[in-house]
This record gives structure tokens, C-alpha cells and sequence, in this order.
């Protein structure tokens, strides 16, 4: 029963570029429901690591499972049970909302039924029935990330990997971004974050912090907090990152 | 100006880490000379041939071993009747059918005369009419020798000197075309899409919005495809002096001075381009069809201008590179100075300040 | 194959959408087909002439006359010397001159032989062989009349043996060139627009980044990759039918072949360059390298197809190259089925090696395109 919950398993898991350990053989598990925060400097391996989650980066060496599949044999049947929203805005900027949110269900293999429910549904919880059909290029950024986010939940995904999908949006919008997660993680959805923010990492269930490509830490944000003796998640990181 | 050449130190890296497009930037001209030198020619000969012999005599027999011992034919096959005639050309496989008619030796001798068909597939009107007219020389030439016993009188020979390329070489012709198209390529096309790509990618308003000031990005953008192009000018240039024996008649400084002037029109039209452009893809697209299209069709670089239709010989005045080719051939070629090529120098010069200014002007217009 | 459907959607919006490419993709290409095919001949005429006329007497100006009344030649100057004949062939404004020597006329009566001087500018030494057989050409049939002219009767009994040769012309009577470069402009123009147009597409998803969001789906790569390529060859083969219809009715060029021939040959060719268009988007990082190395293959392969100069004028080495370069094929086969109205077993050899090829470029390409690194 305990098994069947880990959603993700990791197990030494490796990539090397040439002689460089982007990512130096980390261990963990993510069970479901859970909000993880997965935390790193710049250039810690945060990225790559997920890339090699959802299956779009090979990894040199260890084990993984996300979903229950092999991320080494698997991984077209982990593309199907998770979403991803990626750092670098990925909606097609010359497409309308609306127009997006199609596509992106039809290769999901959404029916065109189904599409149009989710959508006028999807629309709606965003409060961008005006906007529907507008070119997805002329939204504030703010806009774009919620958007980005729900299409990424769109397939019912039961794990949804975001990478830093605060960057760069004003306290409000992140503020309604968080509220989605745990609308999301309510549902049963499993959130595997990254994200530079301190303050965000408080939000997340567990947290990991990752240097130089190696997991130094690994608990509940209370604890960590405890372990290292902080007020908050950021003296965390700093103590953390300085070594 | 010290953030100046850091900003070409930056655009220079760009392109030398991009391995992939340094190599056929370089590889392409060298690719295309050799190709024009080595394997491409507008000269016509091994043309496939057929014959239709329907009297298989001494003198036809003589007639073909003529023409299968001369350089531009080769005999492909022998037809059976007019009727295949039509299906060996629409399979392609040959070009001509000689036809000889019935009794040809008998009519020779009997009334001093006797017809050979030329069958050309004209679907290619000049190898057809240059076909013709080998084999008719061909033919004039044996008459010739059967009637070596009259006295022949009155003969005007022509003797013909074929001045600044006697051997006829192809790669002559082609080299100051080539040199034209790959500096085209890189000044115009490459100069436009890598500033249409900054604005792609937002990177442009971060340069605008620092201390540098805009014309200094744009001549920073510039300048490496300066230096690449003035280094694939004088490659191309020793590749046809040293592989193709080519000559340099004229004066290598003035060679230099005009394709550097050449190389900045280019740039200009390539801002131009690009400040038309919102995507690389528009640029890129523009660029070539726009651009080097006609460059290569309408300069002289392979087709005479002097045979185009009127309008398009008129039109084949606003192209920058009909100017270049002509000043090329007559440095290398002719050994002309500035004296014999000035107006064409003057009228390059014009284009190029009218680019700059142009270009200038629509710069400034988009950044307001 | 229902995804495969929505890929295409997306497509066919985004390139309609782009309206600074939509006239570039359908009306640049046609203007270039009305104007390249005009612009693109290898005939020679309106020659620029100019002659030395050092004898200035009957005979002498007989054969200036023949010059003047050639359509070939544009007679321009009389020059009073060799030196101003000279300078005026470096400013490139004559190509061909001829020299008439002093004594001309007294000495070819004289003598009844004499030799006149012929300098051509050679620098594009195909131009300069077909000056010089039209040169030869005048001078020759100055000759016969000179013989009826001048010669006595009882020479003329004597009848000399004499080849007669009739030119036929087949397919093209008039020997019009744009018959000829109007079906090879139209495949140059097929074959770049749809290499580029697919070339850059996938490369730009990988540049603004929603390729990663594609390869986190669990979209099969064939589909993604069917869905991607047929817009450009829809756009392929509606440039084929508005260039068709414009080499009908602007051109008159003749169609003598199949429609449905051209079609499908054209059908398949269009996989082969979109294979090739796909395969160089896998190998490159940015939309200029992909264009760059696209821009390099067409050039070659354009140069080597037959398209402008004659294939089988080219070395032995080089004509074996050729066998790899399906635009040759295409070149053939457009002018074959159009202007010559060869059927399917005439042009069967081309379809083979191009379904080959298309099988071939299109499997390198689904294998090359990796989802996961």
C-alpha cells in the first residue's frame, strides 16, 4: 500500500556531459498529492534532473520510475500520465487561447467533445473569456503562465512537472499561481516544482535542495528549518549553497 | 568604443562557435568553384546521338565514323525506322537522329547530291540548334574533301581570335559570378537574418536599451560579415588563380577596393531587409527570393544580359551585382583600371550610399 | 491519426496567419516564373558588333552589309582604328570585331584567297563558339555569292558534290527558349520554397522552445512529423498548379503529357525534399544554419540538375554525382512529360530512384528526429 503511493522513485540517478556530473547520482521519492519543491541555485542540475523525469533527456545512469513507468524504457508511457510546463513560455504565440487549448488536448488524444467542455471550463477559471480569441502573443506574461499551466493539466495528468513558472510574474499573479497548485495537488495531482523563490518553497509539502548537482538536503520545510537551525527557507539555501 | 569592440568580440563569437555554418561558409565557395571549374559547363559536348541508316553504304558508314570520331557526339544507338524515333526521344536517351536517306551513295554519285536529316529534340533550343550546326560543319567539312579536285576559288577565310580567354574556359565566365553570389550570401542574407533573429528573440531591445548607441549595434552586427566576406573574396580569388590558372590582368588593390565596396551595398540592403522583417523566416524568405534570385539570373553571371527581353534588360540596371561582374571581368580578365571602369565604380558607389541612407532611415523610423 | 489532424490545423493557422509570408510563398514565386523565364536563355543574339573598314571599297562594304542585315548582329560602330576598336571592346561596349584589311578587294581578286580578321570577346567562351559559327556562317555564304558574282561561267560546269542538310526541330520548332526554362524555373521554384519552408519550421519550434512541449507529449513521432510536413506539401503542389496554369496561359508553353503524370510524380518528389528539408531541421540548433545548409544543398544540387547547363557536357565523375540529385529527376521528367509528352514507362526509371529516395530521406528523418536526448 505505502509502495503504491510513490509516485516518483529515484534511485541514484545520473547524467554526465563528457566528464561533467550535471547531475550526480541523487535519490528520492515524491508520494502522491504531494506539493515537492525541488530547489537549487542556478546551474545546480534542477532542470536537467527533470528532463530526464519526463522523459526528454536520457540519463546516463541509476534507476527512475514516475507514474509507475521506467524513465529509461518507458518513457512514451510517462508522457502520457504527466504534464509539464516548461520555464520558457511554450504555447504557440501565433495561435489564439483557444486555439492552443485544442491543439494541445488533440495531441493528447482528447476527444473534440471533450476539448470543448475542458475548454469553456478552462477559460472560464481563468476569467479569460474575453481573451479566448485573441493571439496568445498579445497576454500580459502573468496570463500566459496560468494558461500554460492548465494546458499542461488539461490530460488529467497524475503528476505535473512545473520548472520555475513563477519567473518573472508580479506577487499577485503568483499569489493566484499557487492557489492553482493546490487546487491541483487537492485533486490528487502529484506537483513536482522548481522555483528560485523562498518564500514558495514554504508553500511546498517537501522540499530538495539541490548543489552542484547532488540532493544536500531533503525533509519538510519545518524541519529543514530545524535542521539547520533557520527563521526561514532562505537562511536554509544560504547556509546550504555556501557549504 | 571599448564597448564598442566588445560588442563585435560577442557577434564574432557567435558566429565561430557555430561550426556547422563556419564550415559551409567556407566550404561553399570553394564547393561552387570547383564545380564551375571542374564540372559544370555551357559547353555542349558527348551529346547522345542516334542514327536512322537507310542505306548503309560506304558513304554513310564514312559519314558516322566522322561523327563518332568527333568530340561532341557520341553514338548511342542505331534506330530501325521513323517511327522509333519519337520513343527514344521521349525516353530521353538521346538527343539527335541523324537520318540518311535511302541510296545515299547512289545519289552522290548520280546527281551529285544527297539529303541527311538533323532530328533534334528541341525540347533544349540551344543544345538543339548547337547540334545542328556541329553536325552540319561536320558534314561541309567531307564535302569539302569529295570535292578537293575542283579548284575552288574565292574563299574568304575568317581568322578569329578569341581575346581575353582564348582556351574558352568555362570557369572564367563563372568565377566573377561566383564571387558575386557568396558575397551576396553572406553580406545580405546572413547580415539580415542574424539582426531579424535578435528581434525574434528579444535580444535586440536589451542592446538598445544599453549605453551602445544604435548605429554601433548595427556595425557591430556588420562587422564580422565584413571580415568573412572580404576572406571568401580572396579565397575564391586564389582558388581561380592557382587551381584554374586564372589570371589577374588588373590591379589587385582596386580588386579589393571594389569588392569591399560591393560587400558594403550588400550590408546595406541586408539592414534593409532586416528592418522590414519581423521574423527570421520573413527575412530569410525576402533575402533569397528577393535577392539572390536575381542576382543570379539577372546579373550576366550565366544568362547574356544583352539577350534578355528589353524590360529586363532595363531592370538588370538596379542590380548591384550586373555592376560588380562587369568590373570583375575587367579587372581579372581585361586588365582595366579605374579609367575604363569608373562609371560602373560610380554607379555602385551611388547604390550604396542610397542603401545606407535608406537603411538608416527606416532604422530610425522603427526605433521610434 | 485524429492527432495528426490537429498538428495540421495548427499549421495551416500559423502559416496564414504570418502575413508577411503568405505573398512571399505564393506570389514572389510566380513573379520570379515570369520574369526568370524571360531573364534565363543561353541564346545569343542582339551581338555587339563593330568593324574596321581599312579598304572601303564595294566588296568591303558587301560584307559589313551581310553583317548589318544579320538579326544576330547589332552593328554599332565603324571604327577608324584598331586602337579605338580596342578600347571600346574593354569598356565592354562591342564583343565582336572585324577587321577588313587594307587592299582587301584588290588582293582577294588578285590572289582569289584572303583572310579577314575576326576578334571576339571570349570571356564567356560558350557565347563566343556561337559568335564564331555565325561569324563563319556570314563569311561562308558572303563566299557563294562572291563565286556566282565573279567567277567565269565555263568554271561553273562542273558541279561539286553537294550533302544537303535539313534541320528538324522536334518539339520546339521555333526554338523558343522559355519553352524550355519555363517547366525548369517552375521546379527550382517548387523544390526551394518547400526545402526552405520545412527546413526552418521545425528548427524554429526548437528555437522558441515549443518543441520541448511537443516532445513532453506522448505524441508518436510519425504523426508529429506527417502533420508538420503535409501543409508544405499541399503548399507544393498548389505552387505546381498556379505555375502550371501560368506556363499555360502566359508562356503557351505546350503541355503534351499527362496532368495526373505530372502530378504524381511531382507528389512523391516533394516527400523527397521535404525528407531532406526535415532531416536538415534535426541537425541544427538555429533557423539561419538550417537555412544556411539548405541554401548550400540547393545551390549544388541546381547547378548539377540540368537545369541550365547540359548534363551530359560534365565529366564522367560529376554525371555519376548527378544520379543523387533528385531535382536532376525532376527537371527531366517536368520537361519530359510536358514538352515531349513522354507516358509512365518512359519516365518510370525516375519515379523508381524517386520513390527510393523518398523512402529513404523520409526514414533518415524520422529516424533522426529524436524526442529524448
Amino acid at each position: 500500500m505505502e509502495k503504491n503511493n510513490k509516485v516518483i522513485q529515484v534511485e541514484g540517478l545520473t547524467k554526465l556531459f563528457g566528464d561533467f556530473a550535471a547531475v550526480n547520482a541523487i535519490t528520492f521519492d515524491v508520494e502522491k498529492g504531494e506539493i515537492f519543491g525541488f530547489l537549487g541555485a542556478n546551474g545546480a542540475g534542477k532542470t536537467t534532473a527533470m528532463k530526464m523525469l519526463i522523459g526528454i533527456s536520457n540519463p546516463t545512469s541509476g534507476k527512475a520510475k514516475v507514474a509507475g513507468f521506467d524513465v529509461f524504457t518507458q518513457a512514451e508511457d510517462i508522457k502520457k500520465n504527466i504534464g509539464y510546463m516548461s520555464q520558457k513560455f511554450a504555447l504557440y504565440d501565433d495561435l489564439t487561447v483557444r486555439e492552443n487549448i485544442t491543439f494541445f488536448g488533440g495531441i493528447y488524444g482528447l476527444s473534440r467533445k471533450r476539448i470543448k467542455e475542458k475548454s469553456t471550463v478552462l477559460i472560464n477559471e481563468l476569467g479569460l473569456e474575453k481573451v479566448a480569441n485573441t493571439l496568445v502573443g498579445a497576454l500580459p506574461l502573468g496570463w500566459k503562465q496560468k494558461l500554460s499551466f492548465s494546458v499542461s493539466l488539461l490530460h488529467d495528468p497524475k503528476i505535473v512537472f512545473l520548472d520555475e513558472p513563477t519567473g518573472g510574474v508580479d506577487p499577485i499573479t503568483r499569489r493566484q499561481f499557487w492557489e492553482m497548485i493546490y487546487k491541483a495537488a487537492n485533486q490528487g495531482i502529484t506537483v513536482f516544482v522548481t522555483t528560485h523563490y523562498m518564500d514558495e518553497a514554504e508553500y511546498c509539502d517537501r522540499v530538495s535542495i539541490m548543489v552542484n548537482g547532488k540532493i544536500e538536503a531533503l525533509d519538510t520545510p519545518k524541519k529543514l528549518k530545524e535542521q539547520f537551525n533557520a527563521k526561514n527557507m532562505n537562511d536554509v539555501f544560504l547556509k546550504l549553497a555556501r557549504g | 568604443m571599448k564597448r564598442f569592440i566588445g560588442f563585435v568580440k560577442k557577434e564574432f563569437y557567435h558566429i565561430f562557435r557555430d561550426k556547422r555554418s563556419l564550415f559551409i561558409l567556407f566550404g561553399m565557395p570553394i564547393a561552387q568553384i570547383m564545380l564551375f571549374g571542374f564540372a559544370i559547363t555551357n559547353e555542349i559536348n558527348n551529346v547522345d546521338i542516334a542514327i536512322l541508316d537507310h542505306s548503309k553504304d560506304a558513304t554513310t558508314t564514312e559519314i558516322i565514323n566522322k561523327i563518332s570520331a568527333s568530340k561532341y557526339f557520341s553514338i548511342k544507338q542505331m534506330v530501325n525506322s521513323e517511327a522509333d524515333i519519337a520513343s527514344v526521344f521521349k525516353k530521353g536517351q538521346v538527343k539527335a537522329v541523324l537520318t540518311f536517306e535511302k541510296e545515299f551513295s547512289k545519289n552522290l554519285i548520280k546527281d551529285h547530291k544527297a539529303t541527311v536529316q538533323i532530328i533534334t529534340d528541341a525540347t533544349d533550343p540551344n543544345t538543339a540548334n548547337t547540334i545542328s550546326n556541329y553536325v552540319n560543319a561536320i558534314l561541309q567539312k567531307y564535302q569539302k574533301e569529295l570535292n578537293k579536285d575542283l579548284t575552288i576559288t574565292y574563299q574568304i577565310v575568317p581568322k578569329t581570335r578569341m581575346v581575353y580567354n582564348p582556351e574558352l574556359k568555362g570557369v572564367y565566365m563563372f568565377v566573377p559570378g561566383v564571387m558575386t553570389i557568396i558575397l551576396m550570401l553572406v553580406s545580405a542574407m546572413m547580415t539580415s537574418i542574424s539582426i531579424t533573429r535578435e528581434k525574434e528573440l528579444g535580444t535586440m531591445e536589451i542592446l538598445l536599451v544599453s549605453p551602445i548607441k544604435p548605429l554601433q549595434v548595427i556595425i557591430g552586427k556588420v562587422f564580422p560579415y565584413i571580415f568573412l566576406s572580404v576572406i571568401n573574396a580572396v579565397v575564391i580569388v586564389m582558388l581561380s588563380i592557382f587551381i584554374f590558372n586564372m589570371p589577374v590582368q588588373g590591379s589587385f588593390i582596386l580588386l579589393g577596393f571594389e569588392s569591399v565596396l560591393f560587400i558594403i551595398s550588400a550590408l546595406a540592403l541586408g539592414i534593409l531587409i532586416s528592418t522590414i522583417s519581423a521574423t527570421q523566416q520573413t527575412a530569410m524568405m525576402i533575402s533569397l527570393m528577393g535577392l539572390m534570385l536575381p542576382v543570379i539570373l539577372l546579373s550576366g553571371f550565366i544568362f547574356p544580359i544583352s539577350s534578355m527581353p528589353m524590360p529586363l534588360q532595363v531592370i538588370s540596371n538596379i542590380i548591384p551585382a550586373k555592376w560588380f561582374i562587369i568590373i570583375v571581368k575587367g579587372i581579372m580578365l581585361k586588365g582595366v583600371g579605374l579609367q575604363i571602369i569608373w562609371k560602373e565604380t560610380l554607379i555602385l558607389l551611388g547604390m550604396t550610399v542610397f542603401f545606407i541612407a535608406l537603411s538608416v532611415k527606416k532604422y530610425k523610423i522603427r526605433l521610434e | 491519426m485524429k492527432t495528426i489532424l490537429y498538428i495540421i490545423q495548427k499549421e495551416f493557422k500559423q502559416i496564414f496567419r504570418n502575413k508577411g509570408m503568405l505573398p512571399i510563398i505564393f506570389v514572389l514565386p510566380l513573379l520570379q516564373l515570369v520574369i526568370l523565364s524571360n531573364a534565363a536563355t543561353f541564346e545569343v543574339k542582339n551581338i555587339k558588333f563593330g568593324y574596321i573598314d581599312n579598304d572601303h571599297t564595294t566588296t568591303s562594304r558587301a560584307l559589313i552589309e551581310k553583317f548589318n542585315a544579320s538579326t544576330y548582329f547589332d552593328v554599332l560602330t565603324d571604327f577608324s582604328s584598331e586602337g579605338f576598336a580596342k578600347s571600346a571592346m574593354l569598356k565592354g561596349e562591342i564583343d565582336v570585331v572585324l577587321d577588313i584589311p587594307n587592299y582587301f578587294e584588290r588582293d582577294l581578286q588578285k590572289e582569289k584567297h584572303n583572310s579577314l580578321g575576326i576578334t571576339i570577346n571570349a570571356i564567356d567562351g560558350a557565347a563566343a563558339g556561337v559568335e564564331n559559327i555565325y561569324v563563319n556562317e556570314i563569311v561562308q555564304n558572303f563566299n557563294q555569292h562572291l563565286k556566282v558574282d565573279l567567277l567565269p561561267l565555263s568554271n561553273q560546269q562542273i558541279q561539286p558534290i553537294n550533302i544537303d542538310t535539313i534541320p528538324l526541330f522536334w518539339y520546339n520548332e521555333t526554338l523558343n527558349y522559355k519553352t524550355f526554362m519555363v517547366p525548369g524555373i517552375l521546379v527550382l521554384l517548387v523544390s526551394m520554397i518547400t526545402l526552405f519552408l520545412s527546413g526552418m519550421n521545425i528548427v524554429r519550434e526548437k528555437e522558441i522552445g515549443t518543441l520541448e512541449q511537443i516532445n513532453v507529449t506522448p505524441i508518436k513521432k510519425s504523426q508529429f512529423i506527417i502533420g508538420k510536413l503535409f501543409p508544405f506539401w499541399v503548399i507544393g503542389m498548389g505552387l505546381l498548379t498556379v505555375g502550371l496554369l501560368l506556363a499555360r496561359l502566359i508562356f503557351n508553353v505546350p503541355m503534351l503529357g499527362s496532368l495526373v503524370l505530372m502530378y504524381l510524380y511531382t507528389s512523391i518528389y516533394i516527400l523527397v525534399i521535404l525528407g531532406i528539408g526535415l532531416f536538415i531541421s534535426n541537425f541544427t540548433d538555429t533557423q539561419q544554419q538550417a537555412m544556411f545548409i539548405a541554401w548550400f544543398f540547393v545551390v549544388i544540387f541546381i547547378l548539377m540538375s540540368g537545369l541550365f547547363t547540359p548534363i551530359e557536357s560534365m565529366p564522367g565523375w560529376a554525371q555519376m554525382v548527378t544520379e543523387f540529385n533528385p531535382i536532376k529527376y525532376y527537371v527531366e521528367v517536368m520537361r519530359m512529360v510536358m514538352l515531349k509528352g513522354s507516358g509512365f514507362t518512359d519516365i518510370l526509371p525516375q519515379l523508381i530512384k524517386t520513390v527510393l529516395y523518398a523512402i529513404v530521406m523520409n526514414g533518415l528523418a524520422v529516424w533522426s528526429y529524436k524526442k529524448t536526448n
